[in-house]
């Protein structure tokens, strides 16, 4: 028997695992850039139309930073920068996937019952980095075949299909070695995510000046740098696939390395010892949610902060954008006065910032159903915490949480951007304002999540759906062209937009049905038995 | 509540999960400052009598009284008389075992910081790993150690020493009967035949959601049959012994089992033979036990 004995059946218990899973996200993600090739082509239909495209929109600073430069002028090119998100978000699903097929299985102990089998000891590494690999390689070739169905050119849309994939399977990879360190799984999440947000703050600073700023050379630091140099549609320079396939390879060994050399169960690391006796302030049910919740939250508002940091300090580059082209500063100022192309853009910017805040408060909502399907529930509702006091004790964190997350993002992008525009006593309050007005929708999203761990506990990971439907139309609805009807499925939708009039009704309905939502939740909660299924 | 109200009075018990009957008309009464055996294969619905009992479930049909009041509506004023441990003592990966005691006996209205220090010496837990680095026996010993560290007038023990090694089985048996002593009341649900004839008082016996069988294990055993092998001073001739099964005669010796009942009139008959030499064995509860499962075992081939 040899290390990898028993590869084979455990891929399969993984593909029969993840059979819902893992075909939903590599759909998912494949739909959204199929779906801009028809939507792109019927905006701009000309060549001057994309031109023009190329030098607004395609050079303006935030999509410089969120995506990359564009590298030519074609419709390929447009879609291939839109698309310049995609392989983050396809990297964090990797990551995620790895670790729960790793080291979740190790600490729930399922790891030891396979080990017993006829299994070697890298075989669970093995295959959950195979799975994960595979899963990006089918979607690197749906990306090929559906965008050179839709008429773009063969070798571009081969580039662009490995492209969006080589985020996959660098970050599996990344995951592969966080998870020999240490014990727990949110440890080896938390690392793997960690790498993965360090990396994309390196490619943002080097493209945030566009192609060939003086920071460029930056983006050769960071794997999502080499990914976007690929340049898709652009001029294909095949030798940087050469630079990811290396990585990829190194990190695969790595993690075998270490792996090889740990016991089950137990990290490289060594684990720390905790404390006889329990603080003072851990004696109810708000002291453990707090001491459950608070790392996470802490994580939470960093990556906020960071991000309101960068998006303030982009947000002048958008003004200057006014400056050369006279015809689009007329339409702005005609539609939201001088200020309007900015406070488009931070309109933009804010529900992207709540779709986060809503993914948070999500999985601090859900924190009480793993709790419960975990059997850690039982031992505490069986002591005099009543079931309301030790729901609401979680979700405090939802409901306060996403608000101090959102308000620290308002908070640091309206402060950049005051000392960019030198006015930062009357763009604090704005910019805060419109962070905070997104606060209902997401509560909504939230209150969802309560809805249905009281009411239908089993399914209550559906919340993540909503998730992904309010992201899919917030972020490129418009780009897909989807109708008002659509459109207004998602709560964002109906936030109230940054130097338009404000108008609270909204929020406030918003609000209303969030409360009704997570009132039925609790009631639903408060009658139905602990269930652990 | 007046002192001799039962702590639990559970009868007509119905609690079904989907098409699953997991609880059929259950009775069971528990007598204040008693030691109860609640004694049952896996999946008789031990767990799910407790989980009721705690107002984790909800009581399809039936009366359920706890310390004299309804476990469902009452659910956090009873919480604070009673300590539970479930079967399988999950813990928070990162939280030590110390904290968790700690924890859960703050949330039940307080612990005797003397009696934990003692506990944890005498079940040789280490207080300070974290939960993820606990065998499934320290997890045991955690929930264990909460419980019995709290000053609770109930105990509800769901199987607690599945994972414990024998010389920590001995420790919680003494610990159990020194809960006794102080005059608690004990719901201790098993499958180990020799913890629950060393520790209770009285046993129900639940198979399938039922209680088949209930009360004190003299009481149990006068219910069936005990075992009695002699020697006779002469071989028997066509022997006639009231209320014997499998009677075995082999020259002078006989084996058979008789109804505890009948005890009396089957010996009788034999030292009118005259008697060499005799042994009689009451029957163990495993016996006891079998024999409200022997069909099942049947069934199952065995």
């Amino acid at each position: 028997m040899n290390a990898l004995t028993g590869t084979g059946g455990l891929i399969r218990l993984i593909l029969r695992r993840d059979r819902v899973l893992l075909p939903a996200w590599v759909v998912w993600i494949a739909v959204i850039p199929l779906g801009f090739v028809g939507a792109t082509d019927g905006l701009y239909p000309e060549a001057a139309d994309r031109l023009q495209y190329a030098l607004t929109t395609g050079t303006n600073p935030t999509f410089l930073a969120l995506y990359g430069p564009m590298y030519d002028t074609d419709l390929g090119s447009i879609i291939a920068q839109r698309s310049g998100f995609i392989p983050v978000v396809v990297g964090l699903i990797s990551a995620l996937t790895v670790v729960r097929h790793t080291r979740t299985e190790e600490e729930a102990g399922r790891r030891e019952l396979l080990g017993a089998t006829v299994t070697g000891r890298g075989a669970g590494l093995a295959a959950a980095l195979l799975v994960t690999f595979a899963a990006n390689l089918v979607l690197a070739a749906l990306l090929t075949a559906g965008m050179a169905a839709q008429g773009l050119p063969l070798a571009g849309s081969l580039a662009f299909g490995l492209q969006m994939a080589a985020g996959g399977c660098v970050f599996a990879a990344v995951a592969g070695v966080t998870a020999q360190l240490s014990e727990g799984a949110g440890a080896a999440r938390g690392t793997a995510l960690a790498a993965l947000g360090g990396a994309f703050a390196v490619r943002m600073a080097a493209d945030v000046g566009g192609a060939g700023n003086s920071l460029s050379w930056l983006g050769w630091l960071s794997p999502f740098g080499w990914i976007n140099r690929i340049r898709a549609y652009g001029g294909e320079r095949w030798w940087t696939l050469a630079l990811v396939v290396v990585l990829v390879a190194v990190l695969v060994a790595a993690a075998g390395t270490l792996s090889a050399r740990r016991d089950v169960g137990a990290g490289v690391l060594p684990p720390k010892l905790g404390r006889a006796d329990a603080p003072a302030r851990l004696s109810g049910p708000f002291g453990l949610a707090w001491r459950l919740q608070s790392h996470a939250l802490y994580g939470w508002l960093a990556g906020f902060l960071a991000l309101g940091i960068v998006y303030g300090a982009v947000a002048g580059g958008v003004q200057d954008m006014l400056k050369d082209n006279p015809d689009l500063a007329r339409i702005f100022t005609q539609i939201g006065g001088e200020s309007g192309i900015t406070d488009a853009y931070f309109a933009s910017v804010m529900s992207m910032l709540g779709l986060i805040a809503a993914a948070y408060a999500v999985s601090a909502t859900l924190r009480l159903r793993t709790e419960e399907a975990a059997q850690r529930a039982e031992p505490l509702l069986a002591t005099a915490t009543g079931r309301l006091r030790w729901a609401v004790s979680h979700l405090l964190f939802p409901l306060l949480g996403s608000a101090a997350v959102l308000a620290v993002a308002g908070l640091a992008a309206g402060t950049a951007h005051g000392v960019d525009t030198g006015d930062p006593g009357r763009e604090v309050p704005r910019v805060l304002g419109a962070a905070l007005a997104q606060l209902p929708a997401v509560w909504l999203v939230a209150a969802l999540a309560v809805a249905l761990f009281g009411l239908l506990p089993g399914v209550s990971g559906g919340a993540w759906a909503a998730v992904a439907v309010c992201a899919l139309i917030t972020l490129f609805g418009a780009a897909l062209g989807l109708d008002q009807w659509a459109m207004d499925v998602s709560p964002f939708t109906h936030v109230p937009k940054i130097g338009r009039d404000f108008t609270v009704a909204p929020l406030v309905w918003l609000a209303a049905l969030a409360a009704v939502l997570a009132a039925l939740g609790m009631a639903g909660f408060r009658r139905r038995d602990l269930a652990t299924r | 509540m007046t002192a001799d109200t039962p702590p639990i009075s559970v009868s007509g018990l119905v609690k079904s999960f989907g098409r699953t009957r997991a609880l059929d008309g259950l009775d069971l009464t528990v007598r204040p400052g008693e030691v109860h055996g609640f004694l049952g294969p896996n999946g008789a619905g031990k767990s799910t009598a407790i989980r009721v009992l705690l107002g984790l479930l909800r009581a399809d049909a039936g009366t359920v009284r706890l310390l004299g009041g309804d476990p469902w509506r009452d659910a956090t004023r009873l919480h604070r008389r009673l300590a539970y441990v479930p079967g399988d003592v999950t813990l928070w990966p990162s939280l030590s075992g110390g904290e968790v005691i700690d924890l859960l006996g703050r949330m039940r209205g307080g612990l005797d910081p003397r009696r934990k220090s003692d506990l944890l010496d005498r079940f040789e837990l280490d207080p300070r790993k974290k939960g993820r680095a606990y065998s499934k026996g320290n997890r045991q010993k955690v929930g264990l150690v909460a419980a019995l560290a709290s000053d609770a007038e109930l105990l509800l023990l769901d199987e607690p020493t599945s994972g414990l090694d024998p010389l920590m089985e001995e420790v919680f048996q003494e610990c159990v009967r020194e809960e006794r002593r102080a005059g608690r009341t004990v719901l201790l649900s098993s499958h180990i035949l020799s913890e629950v004839e060393a520790l209770c008082d009285r046993v129900t016996i639940i198979r399938n959601g039922v209680a088949v069988e209930s009360g004190t294990l003299d009481e149990l055993r006068h219910l069936t049959r005990t075992s009695i092998h002699a020697e006779l001073a002469a071989p028997p001739d066509g022997l006639a012994l009231p209320g014997a099964h499998d009677v075995r005669i082999d020259g002078t010796s006989v084996t058979f089992e008789v109804d505890t009942p009948q005890l009396d009139a089957a010996l009788r008959v034999l030292t009118g033979i005259g008697v060499r030499s005799l042994v009689s064995r009451p029957p163990t509860l495993e016996e006891l036990f079998l024999r409200h499962y022997k069909d099942e075992l049947q069934e199952a081939g065995l």
